[in-house]
């Protein structure tokens, strides 16, 4: 009962990976569900072969080495494992912040223990709440202030560290309106656990009235 | 000498020579067999510290807004739990496992460095106690297991907490590379005669791959803990960036090191699996030369992955997935492995028996363990899953998969052998069941409860996330586990104390250790064997009993020496005879003395560490009394006829080797470092620094001169032969010289370089210093001892040994100190 309840809860939640909200997380949860029908299949085919060595009854024939390790150990692999490279490298390609996408957005999070902060264009915007507009790429410009913490709204796309010294960015799109959540991913010390951020995803009207508003 | 005396007899005689006296005399004791069982009882001691706290952590998270323990203690447990199984359970119990196992396997009758291994397991008992009494007083370490920087810098961790990992870790660190030369020296010299490294037994391969791995994967570690603990201390600005440090050189280090650890823990427990599931199945293992290539491949592929731990770091995406390319690339010789196996089934007869029932839940944990490996391997989705649950659930389903459901296996397999007593197996059913079905409830909803947002290390969580019935239910079954390991450690027990006497090979196996008495005599075999192919005791079942009538090799006790024989490297000719050391308290006052070294350093009392290394090297050159021969022996009989020289006149004794390999660990570290200066003249931030080095190539000068002295002195005092006045005399200078490397190191250190607490650049440049100047001063050390041992008579032209030793490391501290000298004068010119 427990595990089904677990299950039935399925996929959603405020910090679900598996209930995407913009094509970056929605491209890695196609990924997800991808690879865990071929695992499902893999385990099962290395189970079975287990099993059926110790309930077959039939005479034993000459060992097929080469069948066992040439193809099942090494041919199979190589077949698989290439297919997925191949794929999810174009899958990353495309969710890097390569160039200017059209509208793109530039936001710095600055983290320290333990908060966040976010400016647009130099402009202390606010702490631990950061506002972006739906429909347009963000890209976030993402540092921290002490020790290394990590950049991660699940539903929108995946994490990037936020090391001192260093400034990495992460592209991301939210594709409709609402309140998503923000969770500091890299052990940063005592108050980790709680070192978490809303984002707020506006229509682009109320986005541009919203920062025209906020403008000093 | 020979067919003389009786068996009994025999035994009576080997067994005074080769035996540990019961009382205090225990601690005193140097025999693989002891050691092996020290080892791995400490280890599961450790293992079931480890388990209590994952105890804790399940009580944590098991509830929302839990407010079991607080955050503090929380950092502390979870650094612990993970500190603990890596570094206090796993590489320890497959070292046990490795000590105890490996000369039986071998046809030998010890292993090459008996000291060694009972100084390692001293280490690692006081470093890994270090460890726990920090935890009990409250100050263990908190920064995670992989320490990363600058959480764990002086800045951010000001207590003792993250020094006591630091030392405690380097300190059992010692014992693994101490081991590790152990295992690569007497895979490579101790076999019995006739087996060439085709006739091995597969698990000495693995060994063999695995202990070279650890040669060069914990230096960088060492090296990484040592730089961390140096800006802990003294402020010499590694990793700090705002002083042209960087906290990914941290990263790397630990990674370097990190990945290769999980196949150093894997290999030997792949090791187990191919020696137990033949015999289990009936069948030879097939595909045995493919199997030994897929693991030398998966030494080599291991240091090409640790990038994976590091996809979100900002590493350029072609980089990452080169990583990720290489991180699939392993998974193809773990599949050649897994195939062999299923096919070895297949083609025998396997049997339904209890150790089986264990390398089902291997197979079936581990692969699952392997398939989320490849998924994280991909780039997109590790930005997702990186540092949530799933990650905890994978690497958990690994190392559990790959590490403890094989040991468990083996437990069974071997315990007869360890005993000398039966299995009841009832006991042994229900606890598989209880750790099988314990685990996968634990850790297999794990992966979701990561996919739905939890990071790992969290203490708390709102109720809000959806996270309360998964962890709810991977708490119950993590203490369904813990019942199971209750009653495997239960059932051993009982075995130990009631269970029947076992007989010899009780599995029908083939290789050698199950030709010794169960439970193992001290000195293994009464006399050594001949092996002419993979399967020694299918050629010849009568095997032991002729082995324990001294039918074979030095089926005699002479002198009181404690004989082996060493045998060709890649043929298994027999080479020389090694006469072992005896049975001595000196490996035990000698890692007293190193605690002693490393308390100090751990509470700031550098005055008490300098006497714990003089005492220490004191000791360590104490070892050698008494060893070597003050005589030429030319060839001694050996039995069946033959005779052999003495390894002290052999040219390439186990202790040359051991040399050379303690050489490579050496360069690995020297190379980490100098990877470290050109890593932050790249990456970090602040660079180039404000001032570098001026001149110092006078100093230079003299350093290179007087190393190289040092180095053609000790070849001519060689080639001097039998005369020991030019010897001596060639000594004395290579000792004057040296001590003149030593002060133009000093010198430079003190007049040439930057203030190293300025910059990372000074820091990285004195450490390289620091590095030339304490191998000068070593090889002061050999050449004082050198002229010692030839003016106590310990030297010829036959019996060069020590001499020999020496050279190898003036030899490498000459050619070490030069790329030094030019990454410290020559680098600064070119990039700036």
């Amino acid at each position: 009962m427990l595990p089904a309840a677990a299950m039935g809860g399925g996929c959603s939640g405020p910090l679900s990976t598996l209930d995407p909200a913009g094509p970056n997380a929605v491209s890695v949860a196609h990924l997800w569900w991808m690879m865990l029908a071929g695992a499902a299949a893999i385990l099962a085919l290395v189970i079975i072969l287990f099993l059926v060595a110790f309930v077959r009854r039939d005479e034993r024939g000459p060992v097929r080495e080469r069948l066992w390790i040439g193809v099942g150990g090494f041919a199979f692999p190589v077949v698989v494992l290439s297919v997925l490279l191949v794929y999810a490298l174009l899958r990353g390609e495309e969710l890097l912040p390569r160039g200017s996408a059209p509208g793109a957005i530039t936001i710095d999070a600055v983290s320290r223990q333990f908060s966040w902060e976010f400016r647009t264009g130099g402009r202390l915007e606010s702490s631990g709440r950061l506002i972006i507009p739906t429909g347009r790429a963000v890209d976030v410009r993402v540092t921290s202030e002490d020790v290394i913490h990590s950049f991660w709204i699940p539903r929108l796309g995946g994490k990037i560290d936020a090391i001192p010294g260093h400034v990495n960015v992460v592209r991301l799109t939210a594709d409709v309106p609402g309140i998503y959540r923000g969770q500091c991913a890299e052990y940063c010390g005592t108050g980790h656990s709680g070192m978490s951020f809303e984002v707020e995803a506006l229509e682009p009207a109320a986005y541009d009235r919203r920062m025209a508003g906020a403008a000093p | 000498m020979s067919g003389e005396i009786s068996p009994i007899r025999l035994h009576k005689e080997l067994s005074r020579i080769w035996g540990t006296p019961p009382g205090w005399a225990r601690l005193s004791a140097v025999n693989h067999t002891v050691v092996g069982r020290r080892f791995m009882l400490a280890a599961f001691i450790f293992f079931a510290i480890g388990g209590l706290l994952a105890m804790i952590i399940r009580v944590q998270l098991a509830t929302p807004e839990s407010t079991f323990i607080g955050p503090e203690i929380y950092g502390q447990i979870f650094t612990m739990h993970g500190t603990v199984m890596m570094f206090l359970f796993a590489i320890p119990m497959f070292e046990g496992m490795a000590l105890y196992l490996l000369p039986k396997m071998l046809g030998s009758r010890d292993l090459a460095f008996p000291r060694l291994s009972a100084y390692g397991f001293w280490c690692y008992v006081f470093g890994g106690s270090i460890l726990i009494l920090a935890l009990l007083a409250g100050v263990a370490p908190d920064a995670g297991w992989f320490m990363y920087t600058p959480l764990s810098s002086g800045r951010y961790s000001p207590g003792i907490n993250a020094d006591v990992w630091l030392i405690g870790i380097t300190f059992v660190e010692i014992s693994a590379i101490g081991a590790a030369i152990e295992i690569v020296v007497t895979i490579l010299k101790l076999r019995a005669p006739g087996m060439s490294l085709a006739r091995m037994p597969i698990m000495a391969w693995y060994l063999l791959v695995t202990a070279l791995m650890m040669l060069v994967g914990f230096p960088p570690l060492i090296l990484g803990s040592i730089l961390l603990e140096v800006e802990r201390a003294f402020d010499w600005p590694f990793f700090d960036p705002t002083r042209g440090g960087d906290a990914l050189l941290w990263q790397h280090l630990f990674w370097l090191f990190g990945h290769p650890e999980v196949y150093i823990i894997f290999l030997p427990a792949a090791g187990a699996v191919s020696m137990i599931l033949p015999v289990l199945a009936r069948h030879p293992l097939i595909g045995h030369n493919w199997i030994v290539v897929s693991v030398i491949g998966v030494g080599f592929l291991s240091f090409g992955l640790w990038v994976h731990h590091m996809f979100t770091v900002g590493i350029p995406h072609l980089g990452q997935a080169f990583f990720s390319a290489a991180s699939m690339l392993v998974a193809i010789p773990t599949g050649v492995q897994i195939f062999a196996w299923l096919g070895t089934l297949m083609a025998g007869r396997p049997q339904r028996v209890l150790p089986m029932l264990f390398l089902f839940g291997f197979f079936f944990v581990f692969v699952l363990g392997g398939l989320t490996g490849v998924m994280l391997a991909v780039v997109p989705f590790n930005w997702q899953a990186h540092d949530t649950h799933f990650v905890v659930a994978h690497l958990h389903y690994v190392l559990v998969g790959g590490f403890i459901f094989p040991m468990l296996a083996a437990a069974y397999y071997w315990l007869p052998h360890l005993t000398g007593r039966e299995t009841s197996y009832h006991l042994g059913y229900v606890s598989f069941w209880l750790i099988f079905i314990g685990f996968n409830v634990t850790f297999f909803l794990m992966h979701l409860t990561g996919l739905r947002g939890m990071p790992r290390r969290i203490e708390a969580y709102p109720a809000e996330l959806g996270w309360e019935t998964l962890n709810l239910i991977s708490s119950v079954g993590g203490f369904l586990m813990a019942i199971g390991f209750a009653l495997f450690a239960t059932d051993v027990t009982l075995q130990m104390l009631y269970g029947r006497r076992a007989r010899r090979n009780p599995w029908r196996a083939e290789t050698l250790e199950w030709a010794t008495p169960v439970p193992p005599t001290s000195y293994a075999f009464a006399s050594l064997p001949v092996v002419g192919s993979r399967r020694p005791l299918e050629d010849d079942p009568d095997l032991p009993r002729k082995l324990a009538a001294g039918e074979g090799y030095l089926g005699f006790a002479r002198n009181n020496w404690m004989e082996v024989l060493s045998v060709s490297t890649g043929g298994g000719d027999i080479d020389h005879l090694v006469m072992l050391p005896r049975r001595t308290f000196l490996p035990l006052w000698t890692a007293l003395a190193t605690g002693v070294f490393f308390l100090g350093l751990l509470f700031k009392l550098y005055w008490l560490s300098g006497i714990g290394l003089i005492v220490t090297v004191g000791l360590l050159l104490r070892w050698t009394k008494g060893m070597g021969l003050q005589r030429d022996h030319g060839p001694l009989e050996i039995g069946r006829g033959e005779s052999a020289l003495a390894h002290y006149e052999a040219d390439y004794p186990p202790s040359r080797w051991a040399m050379i390999f303690a050489l490579l660990a050496d360069g690995i570290l020297f190379g980490s470092l100098a990877f470290a200066l050109l890593f932050l003249w790249v990456v970090a931030p602040a660079w180039p620094p404000a001032d570098l080095i001026s001149g110092g190539w006078l100093q230079a000068f003299a350093l290179m001169a007087g190393l190289g002295a040092s180095a053609m002195l000790t070849r001519r005092a060689i080639r001097s032969g039998d005369d020991a006045t030019p010897r001596e005399r060639s000594l004395l200078l290579a000792a004057a010289t040296g001590l003149m490397a030593v002060a133009a190191a000093a010198l430079f250190f003190m007049s040439v370089l930057p203030d190293p607490t300025r910059h990372a650049y000074a820091a990285v440049t004195a450490a390289l210093v620091v590095y030339c100047l304490v191998h000068a001063a070593v090889g002061v050390i050999f050449s004082a001892y050198g002229l010692y041992r030839s003016k106590t008579g310990y030297v010829s032209a036959a019996r060069r040994l020590d001499l020999v030793i020496a050279q190898h490391w003036h030899d490498y501290t000459f050619a070490t100190a030069l790329i030094a000298m030019v990454l410290v004068l020559v680098v600064p010119m070119v990039m700036t």
